[in-house]
């Protein structure tokens, strides 16, 4: 196996077994802020149990190790065919270890051929810049949440959500009521607006590389963003959807031009169990350090 | 905290309310889309399967074969259920289940079918596939692997004080109609 092979899969397996520190502490907080005897609270010490026991264990934090998806981003003249043959090998092995389930299936037969290995899978986003850094981010993102992610185009009527940031609002809490529980709340929010069908998906997933913590760089979308959690925390929805104070940890919005035909408000919904890592690479594809 | 053992009386389901927590000792079988679609269309259970009176489980674990060639399962967290929905019922009422594992609540048929035929819905933690793996302390069997792949074929767990909610019951109850609707008028009052 060569370097990168190896790095990459070191990468898969961390991803798969370990929550990021800063969802890590957002679990703990909404941990904290649930009724103490509820049914609430008893969710979320068995997902902090869950955490701690996938990292001693080194086994998948979820059983749906989900849609993988690599973001590279990588120096003008970099090899990007020997990149992804070094990723589907890792997640061939990694599949073979058990840090992925077996979760590629061909659409028209319904066979599952138990390599993870397919159109579509896994999926690698390049991205070319002028610095030398060599940098993999991992997303694994489960299909539960997944399912509950929407498209809504701008003016909705039913919502009374007209073609402004008011509406995108009504739009994003919307998604969260209908979501309710189906995605395992307490869940974050990746959220475009604007783009086509594809890139406004495409965008929304993207939001999910930014840290919990971070600001968004908008002022208008900074507040947005801390709006819909603190009035999505209002609604009484709760961990698993069982009730409660946390329904979403955190709330991240991009922007892309549109069509003036088109205003579409796309989210994407993420499962507390957000698996999602990174790391720089070096030139002869060990691993420098990690990002999250 | 109740304890429940498979195989389970009717009478025991009928004792259970929503927001009970209980802890599952005994046999359960996983089935999740490819099974719910192959029942209703009426296929057979595959020999060795009895849902009599038995709790199905909504899950495609993770399950390695170990170096002494035994089937060891490493991750199995519940799948969302309501794409059973259009099938669950019949199930219910053709199998004899007791109980359905899984996370995100189950709609009108479902609930309906609970309480014809003297069955809950227990919801288990999403996500918590850890946890959950390990409470089961056997891989008895696997069928159907072949034509469903891993994730979706049945999986006979024989597990111990496995933790879940009752969140639909046997009486009309359920946590996730009620929590849609107060949900619901809560954000009335914000947009």
């Amino acid at each position: 196996m060569n370097v990168s092979q190896d790095s990459l899969l070191e990468l898969v397996r961390r991803t798969s077994t370990e929550i990021p520190d800063d969802v890590h502490k957002a679990i703990l907080g909404s941990l904290e802020q649930e009724k103490k005897g509820t049914i609430a609270e008893s969710a979320m010490k068995i997902i902090d149990q869950n955490i701690a026991l996938a990292k001693n264990k080194s086994q998948p934090i979820c059983q749906d190790t989900g849609s993988i998806i690599f973001y590279v981003d990588c120096p003008i003249g970099y090899d990007q065919i020997a990149f992804e043959e070094a990723a589907r090998e890792a997640v061939k092995l990694a599949t073979k270890k058990g840090f992925l389930r077996q979760n590629s299936v061909d659409s028209i037969t319904g066979k599952n051929d138990g390599t993870n290995l397919g159109p579509g899978s896994p999926t690698v986003h390049f991205h070319q810049h002028r610095s030398p850094e060599i940098s993999v981010r991992l997303v694994l993102k489960g299909g539960g949440c997944e399912n509950v992610g929407a498209q809504y185009s701008l003016p909705n009527e039913k919502l009374n959500a007209n073609r402004d940031l008011d509406g995108c609002r009504k739009a994003i809490l919307d998604a969260v009521l209908q979501a309710q529980g189906k995605g395992c709340g307490p869940g974050i929010l990746g959220v475009c607006i604007g783009g086509d069908r594809a890139t406004g998906y495409e965008h929304s997933k993207q939001q999910f590389l930014r840290k919990l913590d971070d600001h968004n760089t908008n002022p208008e979308l900074d507040k947005l963003e801390e709006d819909i959690v603190g009035t999505a925390n209002k609604l009484g929805i709760g961990p698993m959807g069982f009730g409660g104070k946390t329904t979403l940890l955190g709330t991240k919005i991009g922007v892309l031009n549109r069509l003036p035909a088109s205003y579409f408000v796309s989210v994407s919904y993420m499962c507390w169990a957000y698996r999602r890592q990174g790391v720089t690479l070096d030139n002869d594809g060990k691993i420098e350090r990690w990002l999250y | 905290m109740v304890s429940l053992s498979t195989p389970i009386s009717d009478q025991k389901i009928r004792s259970l309310k929503v927001g009970d927590e209980v802890l599952i000792t005994g046999t359960l079988f996983t089935g999740r889309d490819a099974v719910h679609k192959y029942l209703h269309e009426g296929g057979k259970l595959p020999a060795g399967v009895n849902l009599k009176d038995g709790i199905l489980y909504h899950c495609g674990p993770v399950v390695i074969k170990d170096e002494q060639g035994q089937w060891k399962c490493t991750a199995a967290g519940p799948t969302t259920s309501i794409r059973e929905e259009p099938y669950q019922w019949q199930v219910i009422r053709d199998f004899g289940l007791r109980g359905v594992i899984g996370k995100g609540g189950m709609g009108d048929k479902t609930l309906q079918a609970c309480k014809e035929h003297g069955c809950v819905y227990l919801h288990a933690i999403g996500g918590a596939a850890q946890v959950l793996a390990q409470c089961i302390k056997r891989v008895r069997n696997v069928h159907m692997m072949e034509q469903f792949g891993a994730p979706e074929a049945i999986w006979e767990f024989e597990v111990e004080n496995f933790p879940a909610v009752i969140t639909m019951d046997s009486h009309g109850g359920s946590l996730h109609k009620e929590v849609f609707a107060a949900s619901q008028a809560e954000l009335a009052k914000h947009v």
